[in-house]
C-alpha cells in the first residue's frame, strides 16, 4: 500500500498544480468559475486521500468544507454575481498567455528546486506533497498579479488558498487544520462576495480593478 | 499587590483577552451613541489596566497563552496606545456624526470592530502557539480592512481593496511560513498541539532541519513583513492609513505593525537557536535599510498629510527592523526603545491631524497653513510632534536614533553611511513640511474644534521625558529583553 498511497497522493497534487495553470488561461469568466470548480473538486480529493492515509477523521472536515464552499457554494454565488453585473465577456490580463504560462513553468521549477532540497529528510509523502503546494501558491500568485479584473483577483487568491489547505493537509499531525480552512473560507466568502463586490458596483459600476487606479491618478 | 491579584476570581492574562471580546459583542449588539464610546473608552482602560498587572505577576507556563519579557512590552504599550486611542476616538466619532460622514449605525459597527481589534492583537501577541497567532492576526487584519472602507467613498474602497488584496496574500505567504515550521518541529517533537506551541519551539530548536527553518523564514518574513510595511511590500500602507477614520491610522502605526513585527522577532529567535541556519539578521537589516531609504525620499512628494505621516511610518518601521536585523545588546535596546517612541509619537501626531483635518475640512497639505495662529494648541502640538519624529532632540526619538547609529558605527560603519543619509533625507522631508503647515500665515477654511487634547499631549510628555530620563528599571528591563533577543 506504501508505494501507491504515495503514488495517489502525488497525482492528485500533481492534479492540482495542472489544474492551477488550466486557470492561468482561462480566458472567459464561466469558464474561469468552471475550472475553479474542478480545482476545488481536485483539492477535496486530495485531502480525503490524506486523511484516508494519515487516518485522521478531522481531514475529513477540512474535505467536506473544500467541496461543499469551494466546489459548490461559491463557484455558484460568483455565476449569480457575474451574470447580474454583466461582466461575463472575456477578462483582460496583463501581458500575453503565453508569457503567463511561461513564467508558471519557471515558478513550478523554482519550487521545486527549493523544497526537494530543503525538504530533502522529511517524510517523502509530506515533501513532495509540501512541493507541489508551493507551486499551486505561486501559481494563484502569478494569476493575482496578471489578472485587473477584481472577480478573477479573487479566484486567484482562492486557488492560492487550496494550496495552503494541500500543504497544511500534507503536513502529517498538523494541528488547526480544520480552523485554519474555515478562517479562510469565512474570509472568502464574507469578506469578499458580500462586502466589497456589491459596494464597488454600487460606487464604480465597474469590477474592474483598473477603474481604481485610474481614479487615483487622477486624483494625484 | 500580589495577594490582591490572588483574590481575583480570573488570571489577568485571560482578561486581557477577554475584556474587548465581550466589549466586542457588547458594543456590536447594542444600539446608542455617547454611551458606546464610553463603553469602548472603559473596556480599553480596563484592558489597559489589566495589561499592567502583568508587569507584577505572570501566569504559570501551560495553556494557550503565555507572558514572558518581550511579549509584556508589546502588550503594555499596545493596550496604553489603544486606551488613549480610544479616548481620541470618542470626540473624533463625535464629530464625525455631527458633520454627517458617519451614521449610528456605522458607530456601532464601528466601535465593535475597535474590540474585535484589541481583541485579535491582544490574542496574537499573547498566543503560545504559532498557528493561533496567525489566526489572530489575521482576524486583526481584516477587522482593519473593513474600518479603512467605512467611509464607503471611491478612495476608502479603493483603499480597503488594496489592503485587502496584499494583506491577504502576505497572511497566506505567512501560513506557509508556518506550515514549514511544523514541518520541520514535527520529526523532532512529535505530531500535534506541541509542534505548534512557542516554548516548545524555542526549547527544542536546535534538532529541527535548519534547511526547512530558512525556508520558512523567507515566507514569513514576506508575510509577516507585509503586515510590518516594509519596502517592497508596503503599498497597501500609505493608502490604508489615509482613507480610513484617523483613530485607525493611530491604532495601524501604533499597534498593528508592532504585532506583525513581534511575530517576526519571535521567529527571528526560533533560528537563532539552530545553529545550522542562516542568519535571518542581514535579510532584516536589507529590508529595514531599503524602507528607510525608500520611504525617505517618498516623504518630499505627498499632498495629503496623512499619506506624509504613513511613510513617516514605514520610515520608522524600515529603522526597527534594521535595529534588530544587526543584533546585539545595544542594537537590540535601540530598537526597542525606538519602536516605543515611535508608537508613542506617531499615534500623538495622528490624534493632532485628525483634529487638524476636522477643523480644515481637508486633508490636503497645499490647503493647510498657519495652523501655529489659527489653531495654536494643535499646531504647536504638531511642531513638537514632528520635532519628535524627525528624531530633533531633546526627544525620546533622538535618542533611539542615535543609539541605532552609533551601534552601525561600532559594528558596521559601512551600513552607517546609507542609514544616516536616509534619516538627513526623512528629516529634511518633515522640516520641509512641517514649516509650511505650521507656519506662515492661516488660509483656507478653518473652524474651531472640540478635541480632546488629554491623550496627544500625555503622550508627547510621555515622549519627551524618556528622551530626558529614562526610568533605570525601565532601562534594566529593556537590556534584559535585548540580551534575550541575541
Amino acid at each position: 500500500m506504501g508505494g501507491f498511497a504515495l503514488d495517489l497522493a502525488h497525482l492528485l497534487a500533481g492534479g492540482m498544480v495542472l489544474v492551477s495553470f488550466m486557470l492561468l488561461y482561462q480566458n472567459r469568466m464561466f469558464g474561469l468559475l468552471n475550472v475553479f470548480a474542478l480545482h476545488a473538486v481536485v483539492l477535496t480529493a486530495s485531502v480525503a486521500w490524506q486523511a484516508f492515509i494519515q487516518q485522521a477523521p478531522h481531514l475529513y472536515v477540512t474535505a467536506a468544507i473544500a467541496l461543499v464552499l469551494k466546489a459548490i457554494v461559491i463557484p455558484l454565488a460568483l455565476r449569480r454575481m457575474v451574470v447580474r453585473l454583466e461582466i461575463h465577456r472575456s477578462i483582460e490580463t496583463v501581458g500575453g498567455i503565453g508569457l503567463t504560462m511561461l513564467m508558471g513553468i519557471a515558478l513550478v521549477a523554482l519550487s521545486m528546486m527549493v523544497m526537494l532540497q530543503a525538504a530533502a529528510d522529511a517524510d517523502p509523502l509530506a515533501r513532495e506533497d509540501v512541493a507541489l503546494a508551493l507551486s499551486v501558491i505561486l501559481l494563484g500568485l502569478l494569476m493575482m498579479v496578471t489578472r485587473y479584473n477584481a472577480v478573477s483577483q479573487i479566484i486567484g487568491f482562492m486557488s492560492l488558498e487550496n494550496g495552503l489547505i494541500l500543504a497544511a493537509a500534507g503536513a502529517k499531525g498538523m494541528p488547526l487544520v480544520v480552523e485554519i480552512s474555515i478562517a479562510f473560507s469565512v474570509l472568502v466568502a464574507f469578506i469578499v462576495i458580500g462586502v466589497f463586490l456589491f459596494r464597488i458596483r454600487e460606487r464604480f459600476d465597474s469590477v474592474d480593478t483598473h477603474a481604481l487606479d485610474d481614479y487615483r491618478e487622477g486624483r494625484q | 499587590m500580589t495577594s490582591i491579584l490572588a483574590l481575583l476570581p480570573f488570571r489577568p492574562v485571560d482578561a486581557v483577552i477577554a475584556v474587548p471580546a465581550l466589549a466586542a459583542i457588547l458594543l456590536a449588539a447594542l444600539p446608542g451613541r455617547r454611551w458606546s464610546a464610553r463603553l469602548n473608552v472603559g473596556a480599553s482602560l480596563l484592558t489597559f489596566l489589566m495589561a499592567l498587572t502583568l508587569l507584577i505577576e505572570r501566569p504559570p507556563g501551560g495553556g494557550l497563552l503565555f507572558v514572558d519579557d518581550l511579549n509584556v512590552v508589546f502588550v503594555v504599550l499596545g493596550t496604553f496606545v489603544g486606551f488613549t486611542t480610544s479616548v481620541f476616538s470618542a470626540s473624533y466619532i463625535a464629530h464625525e456624526i455631527e458633520i454627517g460622514r458617519l451614521t449610528l449605525g456605522h458607530l456601532r459597527f464601528y466601535h465593535g470592530m475597535y474590540q474585535a481589534l484589541a481583541f485579535a492583537m491582544n490574542l496574537g501577541l499573547l498566543a503560545d502557539n504559532i498557528g493561533l497567532m496567525w489566526v489572530a492576526v489575521e482576524l486583526a487584519t481584516l477587522t482593519t480592512v473593513l474600518m479603512v472602507g467605512i467611509y464607503r467613498t471611491h478612495d476608502a474602497l479603493e483603499a480597503a481593496w488594496k489592503y485587502f488584496i496584499l494583506g491577504s496574500v502576505g497572511i497566506a505567504l505567512a501560513l506557509f511560513g508556518t506550515i514549514l515550521v511544523y514541518m520541520a518541529a514535527q520529526p523532532a517533537i512529535g505530531e500535534g498541539e506541541k509542534a505548534m506551541v512557542w516554548t516548545v519551539l524555542v526549547a527544542e530548536a536546535a534538532k529541527f532541519n535548519p534547511e526547512l527553518l530558512n525556508v520558512a523564514f523567507v515566507f514569513l518574513m514576506l508575510g509577516y513583513g507585509t503586515k510590518v510595511g516594509l519596502a517592497p511590500l508596503h503599498a497597501w500602507l500609505p493608502d490604508a492609513h489615509a482613507e480610513g477614520p484617523t483613530p485607525i491610522s493611530a491604532v495601524l502605526s501604533g499597534l498593528l505593525l508592532n504585532v506583525a513585527l513581534y511575530a517576526l522577532l519571535r521567529f527571528k529567535m526560533l533560528l537563532a537557536a539552530n545553529p545550522g541556519t542562516v542568519a535571518p539578521g542581514p535579510l532584516m537589516a536589507t529590508l529595514g535599510l531599503l524602507s528607510l531609504i525608500f520611504a525617505g525620499f517618498m516623504l518630499y512628494r505627498r499632498r495629503d498629510i496623512k499619506r506624509l505621516f504613513a511613510y513617516s511610518s514605514i520610515e520608522h518601521m524600515g529603522l526597527v527592523t534594521f535595529a534588530f536585523g544587526m543584533g546585539g545588546p545595544l542594537a537590540n535596546f535601540a530598537g526597542l526603545l525606538h519602536m516605543t517612541m515611535h508608537s508613542l509619537t506617531k499615534s500623538a501626531i495622528f490624534f493632532a491631524v485628525g483634529q487638524i483635518a476636522q477643523a480644515k475640512g481637508t486633508q490636503r497639505l497645499a490647503e493647510i497653513r498657519g495652523l501655529t495662529q489659527s489653531h495654536p494648541m494643535l499646531g504647536w502640538s504638531l511642531v513638537v510632534g514632528v520635532a519628535a519624529i524627525a528624531g530633533l532632540p531633546p526627544l525620546g526619538i533622538f535618542m533611539s536614533e542615535f543609539l541605532i547609529v552609533s551601534s552601525t558605527f561600532a559594528r558596521h560603519p559601512l551600513l552607517a553611511v546609507p542609514l544616516v543619509f536616509g534619516l538627513i533625507v526623512a528629516f529634511g522631508a518633515l522640516v520641509l513640511r512641517l514649516s509650511d503647515v505650521a507656519f506662515g500665515e492661516p488660509e483656507g477654511r478653518s473652524e474651531p474644534v472640540e478635541a480632546s487634547y488629554l491623550p496627544m499631549v500625555a503622550h508627547l510628555a510621555l515622549v519627551l521625558t524618556a528622551g530626558l530620563w529614562l526610568p533605570p528599571p525601565l532601562v534594566a528591563w529593556f537590556q534584559h529583553v535585548a540580551r534575550m533577543l541575541g
